[in-house]
């Protein structure tokens, strides 16, 4: 699509946006509708833009597959390790409440609730982006992007 | 950490699914798959011990107690279940280096080994889980990874046949949600045991009865399709026969058997006993579906000719067995069912596997193919045999101890035409292993002297559930004991 002015130049606008907007929903998703999986799917939006207009062979020097599928596995990976942490600290498998305060200081458990929803919100980003984007290679691909 | 132990049971292979996946090279990833299937294994021998010396542990995930958050939920059933799960794991993993080694290229075997792990994970979860849509969650997180283990078999029919499974699986997956749904909106709860209590005061209270029945329905049929029960069973035979070896062997001992304990879950703990079989009259379709599965899928089984489909259409029947079991609703009943999870599991593990080292030398599994491996492959064909007298039911062989309590449970409730039925699929089995076996050992093949034994990497796994297979038809105290505790938790009539 080298001749669509209008189409290039209107994804390079708009990729900054959509991934700003993921975000805000991924932040958002604490208090409302919103959350990882969703922000996911819009940041591999853009990446799923970006491969429409320019081509395959650009997006993927913007975004290989091999880190597409780090991220799936990574993001897994993340969420999980939240869980090991609360229940290092004492707590139930994903108990945010212990996950923060040393022995004998009372930390406000809240905070550890809050950086604990962070935390499985952004694994659940990762995971989300990675698989969207490596299920768009597979498709757009003729042949196998080797990871 | 003990106090965790449930909960680890499930994370460990869930957390080193992304690291044998991130690993992406085939020892390394064996190497973890291992590990985590064997922590789960460790584990669930332990639970088993707790729950039989302390009674149903229940651990709560995040700190969120039952009926808001998700209970983890280990009676002796589950208990079982996970052991059942883990030890078929656990043998299989170590089966899995070689086979997989032979049967699936290279730069995807870190990727068979992290679907390993998850399928794993998934199924453990299904059995240890109290909450109604976690068992969904864990039900797609083993039903997908079992896809993907399918369609990397070396036949490219196994991509047509794993297609099959996807779309019936989720057609099964579908009604389960839909039901859990439905249950959901007339109680408002997930939690299992919670909603034990609530839906009976539903259910009398007049209003929206027509909905818990409806909901009944759909789990009914999401779970019979899952579990292959007659009508429902055909994704079954094409995802056996081209998925690789080791995947074969291990889903053919495990996946079948968690949605079986998943029926009794549904039927026993959430809705009870009496709605299901006396309002709902669940025996009434059970008993003859399961009556047919036996009768007509080992007919069917006897005019195979790929020996892994053969085994694939005999487990159908057998399936059949487990259900029939749970349709006399009975203590002696269900019992007979538990039992012959465990009992099939090893014995159908032992077959598939000894399929898995003839594949691995001669690289077919055709009846007309296996002329004369019971001189070349002579431990191979052993494994078979021993396998087969166990599917047949001859005494001092699990099949034996099955069968023994299915016909007594018939017999007590004065069914002599079902105990009938049990033994001509008993007949049944025997005529089909006899097929095999005398092909393999009564017809001569040119290349005899060509063709070895199967590596012990095969052979010693195999060989483990063999003598499982022969242990626990001898000493079959152990596990009708804890089948028959389970039963009398499962109907709530402790001793």
């Amino acid at each position: 699509m080298d001749d669509r002015v209008i189409l290039r130049v209107g994804t390079k606008i708009l990729s900054p946006f959509i991934l700003l907007f993921a975000l805000y929903v991924q932040f958002h998703g604490d208090f409302g509708p919103g959350g990882g999986f969703q922000a996911g799917v819009i940041f591999a939006a853009a990446f799923v833009l970006h491969a429409l207009v320019f081509g395959l062979g650009n997006a993927v020097k913007v975004m290989p597959p091999k880190v597409a599928y780090v991220c799936g596995a990574g993001g897994v990976a993340l969420y999980l390790a939240v869980g090991y942490l609360s229940m290092f600290r004492g707590g139930e498998f994903l108990n945010y409440s212990y996950l923060f305060g040393v022995y004998g200081y009372e930390h406000d458990p809240t905070h550890g609730q809050h950086i604990g929803i962070i935390g499985i919100e952004l694994g659940v980003l990762i995971t989300v982006f990675g698989v969207m984007v490596a299920l768009f290679y597979a498709f757009a691909g003729r042949r196998r992007i080797d990871p | 950490m003990s106090q965790n132990l449930p909960a680890l049971l499930v994370v460990v292979p869930m957390l080193l699914a992304p690291l044998a996946a991130l690993l992406n090279r085939s020892g390394p990833a064996w190497a973890v798959a291992t590990a985590g299937i064997w922590f789960s294994f460790v584990t669930a021998i332990q639970l088993l011990q707790r729950v039989m010396a302390e009674g149903a542990i229940t651990y709560a995930m995040g700190g969120w107690a039952a009926p808001i958050g998700i209970e983890l939920r280990i009676d002796l059933a589950s208990a079982f279940v996970v052991v059942i799960v883990s030890s078929i794991g656990a043998i299989g993993v170590l089966y899995a280096r070689t086979s997989v080694a032979a049967e699936i290229s290279e730069d995807r075997h870190a990727l068979f080994y992290a679907a390993l792990l998850l399928n794993v994970c998934g199924l453990l979860g299904i059995s240890v889980t109290g909450d109604m849509f976690n068992v969904f969650v864990f039900l797609e997180i083993s039903s997908l990874s079992a896809y993907s283990m399918i369609a990397l078999g070396q036949d490219r029919r196994a991509l047509t046949s794993a297609f099959q499974y996807l779309i019936m699986g989720s057609v099964g997956a579908t009604f389960i949600v839909i039901g859990i749904g439905l249950l959901w909106v007339m109680t408002g709860s997930l939690a299992m045991m919670d909603l034990a209590e609530r839906i009976p005061m539903v259910w009398e209270s007049g209003q929206g009865d027509r909905t818990i029945a409806v909901a009944f329905t759909f789990l009914t049929v999401g779970v019979t399709l899952k579990l292959a029960l007659f009508p429902l069973h055909l994704w079954l035979p094409n995802a056996y026969t081209y998925s690789p070896s080791a995947v074969t062997g291990y889903m053919a001992a495990t996946s079948t058997k968690v949605s079986v304990y998943l029926l009794m879950r549904f039927f026993f703990t959430v809705f009870g006993k009496e709605f299901s079989f006396e309002q709902m009259q669940l025996d009434m379709v059970l008993m003859p579906l399961a009556l047919v599965a036996i009768l007509a899928m080992s007919l069917v089984a006897i005019y195979q000719t790929n020996v892994k489909r053969l085994l694939a259409f005999s487990s159908v029947a057998q399936v059949g067995y487990m259900v029939l079991g749970i349709s006399f609703g009975s203590v002696l009943g269900i019992a007979a069912g538990i039992i012959h999870l465990f009992n099939h599991a090893v014995m159908k593990g032992a077959l598939f596997m000894a399929m898995g080292c003839v594949m691995y030398r001669i690289g077919s599994v055709r009846i007309e193919d296996m002329k004369g491996l019971g001189k070349a492959m002579p431990w191979t064909m052993g494994a078979f045999v021993g396998g087969g007298l166990s599917m047949i039911g001859v005494p001092l062989t699990v099949g034996f101890v099955s069968k023994w309590y299915l016909v007594q449970a018939a017999l007590a409730e004065g069914r002599w035409f079902v105990a009938a039925i049990v033994m001509v699929g008993s007949l049944m089995a025997l005529i089909y292993v006899w097929k095999v076996v005398e092909v393999a050992y009564f017809q001569r093949r040119e290349d005899e002297a060509e063709i070895r034994e199967a590596p012990l990497g095969l052979l010693i796994p195999t060989y483990a559930l063999v003598a499982a297979s022969f242990w626990f038809g001898i000493d079959a105290g152990t596990t009708s004991s804890v089948a028959i505790s389970a039963a009398e938790t499962l109907l709530g009539v402790m001793p």
